[in-house]
């Protein structure tokens, strides 16, 4: 059962990002009264950027070449630490959470310095914002992981026995208050790290006020397949981080489980959607307030845990 | 016989201390003095480091050596443990590193007024430092504290030409020196507890809570002085970023280390340390990480830059020493291993890519003649080598993985994450966890800032655009630290047997009941998940590689969305990449700016221009220093000038003291 578990969360990490994505969009094209792009538009764009070829600006070096593959590589393999659904995750060990985070960071330190490696003015807006909003929430995902170690029976402080923590606790024994805000806190930080409304609009045409996006200007071809596909993988593990805060039960059959896992994220890219169609994008000032009350809803989610 | 270890490390100390005298008798234009000097530094250091590893293999031929001298109170005592090992290995190493560093940069043919002067400091400076983490007594401790710090007063002003070099070295001497003064009164105090002026106690005898606060703070303070705490951090910024490059990285990689090492003895001497203490280093520790890499995202001067960034990785060395002396007043003996391991770690790791970071700065000063990041810009093309070793340094810096940072700074992690879960009353502390990944997150903007503005897009000014890759002298050394850093970060496990012999030695008695680092840690995981991740990216470069040729790939200009013509001017300049964080924490900050004033139908030429000063330099320590030069002032009448009159003044006072003795 373990190998087919570790089978299993290899395929649906690889293959399933793309559709979240597709599922976003579609729920929104719903909400605007469109048909709206088909769900597997992602996985025709990634194969179309991959025949295509290359043009790279005079002024950079291998780092704006370097950029989208350690991104994608420190993503992928951060989602090897994640446990989907209620099962372990294929790698775990004492302080992967730290890696995981970590690893992110290491994703942003290349995504931002590619874009910088343009010299283009617009690259350097968004990547000041990237990094600018990830002092917020790289405290935020600290906090709550807080919350999930004081949860946890456990010694080991790693993602696998404190994600799976709350399934073992009884319902009644949960502390929901902590959750709760835990939940709304680690959802806006999921908007805010993969630059959805409110934070960041995807599908803005104006470059002065993008964030992702902007940085990504200059990338062309299997690189921008790569970054896209990062993107997509980055949203999937998030929300599978989420999930595990927000929904901890189990059916305790396999394939149950399994099955549930994937309606569950698709709701979540359901939500984003609608998330996205109800609400406008906020104004850049405004950001930082939104992302400090998410890092301090998570605080009083650990504070009510210190009682 | 069983001294050899410490009688090797001794000659090889006394060798660096005179590597610069030969020197002196050459001639000012000839190279042959500073070739003597490298040759000496690196013979020596080897020597020592072969010495150390005796140590780590066969700690019995280590004992102290102890001889009696004419100076009153103290003997010359020295010893070798393994904390002083950790210590020693930056000194030894960065030494060696820099002499060859500077045959590059600091040529004598170039620098004839002095090259010469430079480098006989520099030995000084090391072996006062290896004396410091050897000695034995408090007298000895004292008397190489001062030559190092005196030492390093003069590498600082090595251009005493110029103005900043001066005020820079001169704020250093002043806060060097009331260090200095806590530490006295520190060595009068524990020598009147233990009865004599031996170190260190390894559990000092029970005294009233008092005289164990007062310990305890003038410690802290001297020692903190030096080692750059905030708010202790005054020298640092200016002190660092007017001296040359490869004296920076000493300074920077090695010479606060010493202040840190104090900490740990005197954190070592407590079986059972205040718990206000531990908690009061913890809080400085974030506090001082946290605003040390807020004021490093502000700087625009390359070296003031790096400069805050020591303070910020000073504060999470005390930060994880504040964790393991908390733990070790509540009987945590997890947190006192994960804490002091990786804060000795950091030690280690700091004074590996710190001092690259430095070497690299002065090859961009060297080639660009300037400091300014915003005249800097596109050297990642005219100087690819030294690029390559900034971004491996900066990632370090930043506790990437898969490099040396992120083990240390996991160690911490992991420590704070056991206050969480089995702190009891105490898990506020693990709040200081999103403190450190506020560090991080900040850390990354402000080496992808120094990243992007100095070697990134084109060149802002024609000095940027004529730089080059330095003489191999300079970059052999970078390499060499930047692959110790890669060595580190994939196989971590290395470091683990003298880490948990240090904190074995720290903790004394109760070292049996400890676990280990490699109980609470998974080394091997570590290194298989670097290694995965090294794989991964080279996989993806291949995959790269082979598509590339069979595809089509052009060249053309940046696209700067529809503009024609972006020039350099255009660019995004290190100041607004990071303005938005300076203006959320501006209650701190307090930055300067000139803003333009625009008025009228055609409005006139105007300018920006933003800084951000130090605050507690220039609103806190500079109008308390004028007005306490105020206050003083009615006392100058005592300070006339004749010679009798002072030699008077001594008399008086020794009679005085004689009558009341």
């Amino acid at each position: 059962m373990t190998i087919l578990t570790i089978l299993i969360h290899l395929l649906l990490l690889l293959s399933m990002p793309p559709l979240l994505l597709g599922v976003i969009s579609k729920t929104k094209a719903r909400f605007a009264g469109r048909t709206g792009q088909p769900v597997l538009q992602l996985y025709y764009d990634l194969a179309r950027l991959l025949r295509k070829g290359m043009v790279f600006s005079t002024a950079t070096t291998w780092v704006f070449r370097a950029g989208p593959l350690v991104t994608l590589a420190s993503i992928l393999i951060a989602g090897l630490l994640v446990p989907l659904g209620r099962f372990n995750s294929p790698i775990h060990f004492t302080g992967d959470l730290v890696l995981f985070a970590y690893l992110l960071g290491l994703a942003r330190f290349f995504t931002t310095s590619a874009a910088l490696d343009t010299g283009s003015s617009f690259e350097g807006m968004g990547a000041a914002r990237e990094v600018m909003f990830a002092c917020f929430s790289e405290p935020a995902i600290f906090l709550a992981f807080l919350v999930l170690a004081r949860l946890s029976t456990a010694v080991t402080v790693s993602l696998s026995p404190m994600l799976l923590g709350p399934l073992t606790v009884p319902l009644g024994g949960l502390p929901i208050a902590s959750l709760g805000l835990v939940s709304a806190g680690l959802f806006v930080v999921l908007l805010a790290e993969n630059c959805r409304i409110p934070i960041d609009d995807p599908n803005t045409h104006l470059e002065l006020t993008m964030i992702h996006e902007v940085m990504v200007l200059d990338h062309s071809g299997p690189l921008l397949g790569a970054i896209l596909y990062g993107a997509a993988v980055k949203l999937f593990i998030l929300s599978a981080v989420v999930l595990h805060i927000v929904l901890p039960f189990q059916t305790g059959w396999f394939v149950a489980d399994w099955a549930l896992f994937v309606f569950e994220m698709l709701g979540v890219a359901v939500a984003i959607g609608i998330v996205e169609s109800v609400m406008a994008r906020l104004q850049l000032r405004h950001v930082p307030t939104l992302l400090v009350a998410a890092s301090l809803l998570c605080g009083f989610g650990f504070l009510l845990m210190l009682r | 016989m069983n001294t050899i270890t410490t009688w090797l490390l001794l000659v090889s100390v006394a060798v660096i201390a005179v590597s610069g005298a030969p020197g002196l008798f050459f001639g000012r234009r000839s190279m042959i003095g500073q070739w003597i000097a490298a040759a000496l530094n690196i013979v020596a250091s080897a020597l020592g480091g072969a010495a150390l590893l005796i140590h780590v293999l066969r700690p019995d031929l280590s004992n102290p050596i102890a001889i009696r001298w004419s100076i009153p109170f103290g003997q010359f005592a020295i010893a070798v443990d393994d904390i002083s090992l950790i210590f020693l290995i930056p000194i030894f190493l960065i030494s060696a590193l820099g002499s060859i560093y500077g045959l590059g940069y600091w040529k004598q043919t170039d620098h004839i007024a002095n090259g010469r002067k430079l480098r006989l400091f520099w030995g000084i400076m090391t072996a006062a430092m290896a004396m410091v983490v050897m000695a034995r007594d408090g007298v000895l401790f004292l008397i190489a504290w001062e030559i190092m710090a005196l030492a390093g007063f003069f590498l600082i002003v090595t251009e005493d030409d110029n103005q900043q070099a001066r005020d820079g070295a001169w704020n250093y001497l002043v806060a060097a020196h009331l260090g200095a003064l806590c530490l006295f009164g520190f060595f009068i105090v524990l020598a009147h507890i233990t009865g004599s002026f031996a170190l260190w106690p390894t559990s000092l005898p029970l005294v009233s809570s008092r005289m164990t606060a007062g310990l305890l703070i003038a410690g802290t303070v001297g020692f903190g002085l030096k080692a750059g705490i905030m708010p202790l951090h005054v020298w640092l910024p200016g002190g660092h970023a007017n001296a040359p490059s490869h004296v920076s990285a000493i300074l920077s990689g090695v010479l606060l280390k010493t202040g840190v090492y104090g900490l740990v003895r005197l954190a070592g001497m407590m079986p059972n340390p205040p718990l206000w203490w531990g908690s009061t280093l913890l809080i400085a520790g974030a506090f001082s990480a946290m605003l040390g890499i807020a004021f490093a995202s502000g700087q625009r001067d390359l070296k003031r830059l790096l400069a805050y960034s020591s303070i910020e990785n000073i504060g999470i060395i005390v930060m994880g020493l504040g964790l393991a002396t908390l733990g070790r007043s509540l009987h945590h003996p997890a947190w006192v291993v994960l804490g002091l391991g990786g804060s000795l770690l950091h030690v280690i790791n700091h004074s590996l890519f710190k001092p690259m970071l430095f070497m690299g700065a002065g090859s961009v000063v060297h080639a660009a003649h300037t400091r300014d990041i915003d005249l800097l810009g596109g050297l990642g093309k005219s100087m690819p080598r030294t690029f390559v070793m900034f971004v491996i340094g900066a990632a370090a810096i930043c506790g990437l993985p898969p490099l040396n940072g992120f083990v240390s700074e996991l160690l911490i992690y992991l420590g704070l994450f056991r206050t969480a879960s089995d702190g009891a009353g105490w898990g506020w502390m693990a709040l200081a966890a999103p403190a450190l990944a506020l560090v991080g997150a900040m850390a990354v903007a402000s080496f992808v800032k120094l990243l992007g503005a100095v070697f990134a897009g084109l060149p802002r000014s024609d000095r940027a655009a004529a730089a080059h890759d330095p003489h191999p002298a300079m970059l052999g050394p970078m390499w060499f630290l930047a692959g110790c850093c890669v060595i580190i970060g994939v196989l971590p496990v290395m470091a683990s047997g003298v880490l948990n012999r240090a904190i074995a030695g720290w903790t004394g008695s109760d070292a049996i009941a400890n676990p280990t680092l490699g109980g609470l840690v998974n080394f091997r995981w570590l290194s298989a998940m670097a290694c995965l991740l090294l794989a991964a990216v080279a996989g993806g470069a291949v995959l790269f590689r082979r598509w590339s040729a069979g595809h089509a790939t052009g060249r053309a200009g940046t696209w700067d969305c529809g503009y024609a013509q972006p020039s350099a001017r255009m660019e995004y300049t290190g100041s607004s990449f990071t303005q938005s964080i300076v203006d959320l924490l501006t209650w701190a900050l307090w930055p300067r700016k000139k803003q333009p004033v625009l008025g009228g139908v055609f409005a006139s030429p105007s300018s920006f221009a933003s800084e951000v000063p130090d605050t507690v330099l220039d609103r806190g320590v500079i109008p308390a220093f004028s007005s306490a030069r105020w206050l003083m002032g009615w006392a100058r009448f005592m300070q006339s000038g004749p010679m009798q009159l002072y030699i008077l003044y001594v008399m008086a006072i020794l009679i005085l003291l004689l009558l009341f003795a």
